[in-house]
Order: C-alpha cells, then structure tokens, then sequence
C-alpha cells in the first residue's frame, strides 16, 4: 500500500463519509427492529439455554438425590415439593433443561446432517440415486412418526442412542424433502455447472455453491424441525418408552406427577407440579415458533398464509 | 378409458403398492430382534427345547419370504398371530382377540371427535378468512398457534384440572367397558375427545383460513365482485366449488393426524384403545401385537390420505395436467 497522499483511496473517501458497520452493529439493529413477540421467544430460549449450561450450578440439589419425604409440599426448602421418590422437583426441572433440550437438538443436528447432505446430493445427480431415495422416502413418510418410532423402540430396545439414531432417521426424511427441493434452484444456476466443469468435487460444490444459498430456509425448518423433534420426544418419554429414569426428563417427570393432580380440591400447588413440565416443554415451543416466524418473515417473505 | 378414472385407478395402484410395502417394513422389523430373545420372552426358566420349539413356532428357521407370505395370508384373514404376553405361563391370547374391542373403542373417540372438530374448525377457519386482519380473526389465530405448540398431554392435563379436579363437571379417566351404555360412554369420553379437538382444530382452522385466502385472492373471484355479485353469492357459486378440494384435504390430513394423537390422549386417560395397547406392548416388547397395531395405524393413515388424493383430483380437474 502507499502512504503517498497524492494517490486517490476510494476506500478512504468513502470511509469519511459512512462508516461500515460491524456484524454486531447490523445484528442489534436487525433485533431492535424485531417485534415483541420475537423478543420475547429469544429471551425464553436463552433463559432456557443458561439453565441447561450451568445446570449444576443452579441446581439447588443434585439430579437424583433422593430425600425422606416424596410427595413433599411446596416450600422454602424444596420449591416446587418432591416428586414420587422424594427428588427435588425444581433441580430435576433444571436438570431436564439440560437433558430433554440437549438430546433434543443432537437428534436435529443429526436428522439435518443425513436428511440435508443426502437432500442436496440428490439435487446434484438426478438419476438412479434420486430416484432411489425420494421413493425411499415416500414410504418412510406413509407411517405416521410417532407409530413408527413405537415400533422401531420396542425392537431395538429404549435408551438415549436408540432414539436419537431412530428419531433422527425418521425426521431426515422431511429435511430431505426440504433440502432437495430448495437445492434444486439453486443447481440450474450457471455457477454450479462453471465448477462442476472446473473439475471440483461433489462435497466442494455441496459446501461451497449450494450450501450457502439455501441456508435461510433450512435455518428456519432447522427451528420447527426442533419442534417437532422435542414434542416426539417429549411424547415418547411420557409414554415411558423415550428416555429413561433415572435421566431427569420433562416428559418423563409429567408422568411420574400425574397422580397428584386429583388433589387439586386439597393443594392446590401441589396439582400444579405435573403441568410444571409440561408447560416447560409448551413454553419453549411457543418461544421457538415466535423466533422462527419473524426470521421467515425477515429473510424471504415466506409465510404459510398470505 | 376417462382420463380421471385412469388417474385415480394410478393412484389406488400407487396407495396398495404403498401398503404392500409398508407391510413388509413392518414384518421384517422382526428380522432385527436379538438373538435371546425367545429366551427373554420365555423367561430364565425355560428348557432348551421349549426356546428351540418357540424359535420353531416364530418360524426363525424359515425363509423370510415365506414366512411373509404366511404372515399377509393371515392378516388379510384377520388373523394377526397369538401375543408373546403370558407365554411363560403357557397361556396363549389370539392378538385379535386383544386389538377387536379396543379397535372399536379407538373409533369411537377418533368419530366423536372428528365429529365435534370438523364443523367447528371449518366455521371458524372460513369466517376468519372472510373477516381477515379483524379482531376476530386475530383472537382466533393467537389462540390455535398457541395450542399447536402445547404438547397433547399439557393440554390433557389442564383440561383434567379445570374440569375433572376443581369443577367436577366429566369424570378425568375414561375406562369404558363392553357394557357402558351408550351415554355414559359419551359422558366418559368427553375430556378425551375435547383434548382432540383442541389439538387438531388448530391445525385445521389454519389450514383452511390458508385455502381459503388463497382462493379469495385469485382473480376470478374478483371479476365476479367487481361484476356486482353478491357477497354470498361469490362464495357459495364461485369460491365453494374450487375450495372442496382444499379442504376435503385439510379434513383428511387432520383426521389422519388424529391417528397420531389418539395414541398419547388414550394413555392420559387410561382409554381402553389401540394406542394403549401398542405403547403396552412396546414396553413389555410384545413384537406381533406391536406389529398389528402399527400395521392398523399405518393402513389407516395412508388410506386416509389416499382418499384425499383421490377427492382431489375428482373436483380438481387441473390435477390431471401435471406440469
């Protein structure tokens, strides 16, 4: 570079008049100009984010410590009481954070990994491999989710890789759906053939030319495939087939309550322990609808009504 | 051969042939089981050759194929096969004989709720799209994107809370038998068909305010407002007919997605149905009564969604024209 000041520096012309911003000073005003609702699903999810980090910090008593009374009131010593064993309800709540939300996303992560990279690859070839999997899928698709991972439970037995692997095989198929029918846009374009003639590899195109053009919708299905992930989840455990005790789960422990809601006419907080859970699970997907809808809304215009 | 006969008749051949195959996925899930598990079915104490005759009994030692075929044979016949459950005991139970009355039960609340669920979720969707952006329309729309997020059992429980514990307006378990009276078995089954509901109303609702918005915005029906027809008039003579087909799917989507549901709210409620059955069954791994229940969902779902197809393409004459 030269330090002559005689030379003309476009850069620095226009510097003086605008400053470029930063990628945090677009991003805060992008926020600031989100609505409440977003706003408000944001600040659920990192609360929750925080819970499920520092769990054992905040938790007031370990994950299955267990104490003389179950069933024990709402108190000062154990806020939300004990549940059926005499574990403390709100350290099993944090705790939960941390399990359901974890296995939660690793099963997308992992759905998104198989359904999206075999999505776009069938975009890329169209023949034989194309045709293969979208029959593939259409059959996997003609069981209905929850029945099938029944099924596939009961055989392979439950525990926490069973149905991740289970769940997230099941769910690759609607990402694949998805990830193919947006990348087949974006392979037409003269780009994709410009490398494919340079001679560049499958996963390079992959990566580098498709990838990044369908980023914004598979980050807002990335959102409600969550959703769905964590409610069949949530389900399967309430159902005593998904994750298992001793493992604080929130589906698991609205089933372990369950009984104490007919004391509702004698204690009232007491009833209210089960749909403490559950409304921990509701919350959260009401949270990440809220998000995903202002992103949709923002990156493409694209909403399901008009 | 009428074009739309020929079409529909693909689309029959394309559902059996996706029955056919969902049927073997089913079957060989069998194929996957551990090596011991007659023994764990059988229990400790069994002898090497009651393992042997059981393994025998299974058909372990048979070609897949064959054994298939036996399998649809007997499941074409009604004939699902005799439950793991009880073999230790030496007592044998007919799968069908487990599945036949909790068959009919699960009907009864799926048809009761599909009863109480489609005419509401229709009326509602369909002013909501006429009053778009009014209050109303915003009220309605707030509430079911809430209630689509809430899982099935959170809704259960607030609704036992509300109305079984503080109110004791309907009873909170649904344990109907063979000879409950007809209305008590409504009144019994009450909570779970309202918990269905709100679940798939929402969905519904929204389902057919898209449609129909759709519809509205297209600009034949505009031509037909400018031209002075009547409010109602474009409705019932020019947007219905192109609206049946929107949502008789939307109707055969959801009705299919109460299938799902069924499954979750029957536990809840300790409701003797299918879905009880099969989550029981999981547990204890009973494989053959797992196996009919997931093959009676499955049927019942892609048949469900056939039939959409199938109404579709009937009022929809541009679906024969595929791009």
């Amino acid at each position: 570079m030269s330090t002559d000041d005689q030379t003309y520096s476009a850069a620095g012309e226009v510097a003086s008049v605008a400053e470029r911003r930063t990628w945090w000073d677009r991003t805060w005003r992008n926020l600031k100009k989100a609505p409440v609702t977003a706003w408000f699903g944001m600040i659920v999810i990192s609360f929750y984010f925080i819970l499920a980090v520092f769990a054992p910090l905040l938790a007031p008593y370990g994950e299955s410590q267990i104490f003389d009374t179950p069933y024990a009131p709402w108190s000062s010593e154990f806020w939300f009481g004990t549940d059926q064993l005499g574990r403390d309800v709100l350290s099993r709540l944090i705790y939960g954070a941390r399990n359901t939300i974890g296995i939660a996303v690793a099963t997308t992560a992992l759905s998104f990994l198989i359904g999206g990279s075999l999505g776009v690859m069938a975009a890329i070839n169209r023949s034989w491999l194309d045709q293969g999997l979208s029959r593939f899928v259409d059959v996997l698709m003609a069981i209905p989710s929850l029945i099938f991972s029944l099924m596939l439970l009961s055989i392979f037995g439950s525990n926490v890789i069973n149905l991740i692997i289970i769940i997230a095989v099941l769910d690759a198929t609607r990402v694949f759906r998805l990830a193919r029918a947006v990348s087949l846009n974006v392979v037409v374009m003269d780009y994709v053939e410009a490398s494919r003639l340079r001679g560049e590899s499958l996963g390079w195109v992959m990566r580098r030319d498709i990838l990044p053009n369908i980023l914004p919708p598979m980050v807002a299905e990335f959102g409600l495939r969550f959703c769905f992930v964590f409610l069949t989840i949530a389900s399967l455990s309430f159902l005593g087939v998904g994750i298992q005790p001793p493992t604080a789960d929130w589906g698991s422990m609205v089933r372990e309550n369950a009984q104490l809601i007919s004391f509702a006419e004698y204690d009232m907080k007491a009833a209210m322990t089960p749909l403490l859970p559950a409304g921990a699970i509701a919350l959260l997907t009401v949270a990440v609808n809220f998000v995903v809808d202002w992103f949709l809304h923002k990156t493409s215009g694209i909403r399901d009504e008009k | 051969m009428h074009p739309i006969v020929r079409t529909v008749l693909q689309r029959l051949g394309l559902g059996l042939l996706t029955l056919f195959v969902v049927s073997v996925i089913i079957f060989s899930s069998l194929q996957f089981l551990p090596g011991d598990f007659a023994t764990s079915v059988l229990g400790q104490a069994a002898t090497p050759e009651t393992v042997a005759a059981f393994r025998r009994e299974l058909g372990l030692n048979e070609p897949a194929i064959t054994r298939y075929i036996q399998w649809i044979g007997g499941v074409l016949q009604g004939d699902f096969g005799s439950s793991f459950s009880g073999r230790s005991q030496g007592r044998e139970r007919e799968v069908m004989e487990l599945i036949g009355p909790r068959l009919w039960n699960t009907l009864f609340l799926a048809g009761m709720t599909a009863i109480i669920a489609v005419p509401l979720a229709l009326t509602l969707g369909i002013t909501a799209a006429l009053y778009r952006n009014s209050f109303y329309d915003r009220a309605v729309n707030a509430t079911t994107l809430t209630t689509i997020s809430f899982p099935e059992f959170f809704v259960a429980y607030i609704l036992i809370l509300v109305l079984a514990t503080l109110w004791k307006v309907f009873p909170s378990l649904a344990n109907v038998r063979e000879s409950t009276e007809l209305a008590d078995r409504i009144y019994m089954t009450a909570l779970p068909a309202l918990t269905l509901t709100l679940v798939i109303v929402a969905h519904m609702m929204r389902m057919t305010r898209a449609a129909i918005i759709n519809l509205l915005a297209s600009p034949y029906i505009e031509m037909a407002r400018l031209k002075g027809v009547s409010k109602s008039n474009v409705i019932i003579k020019h947007a219905l007919p192109n609206a049946w087909a929107p949502i008789v799917n939307v109707i055969a989507f959801n009705l299919a997605y109460l299938v799902v549901g069924v499954v979750v709210v029957e536990v809840v409620f300790v409701y003797p149905g299918v879905g009880q059955l099969m989550v029981d069954a999981v547990t204890t791994r009973d494989i053959p009564v797992v196996q009919a229940c997931a093959l009676i969902f499955a049927a019942t779902y892609i048949l469900l969604n056939l039939f959409a197809d199938i109404v579709s393409i009937v009022t929809n004459p541009r679906l024969l024209h595929p791009r």
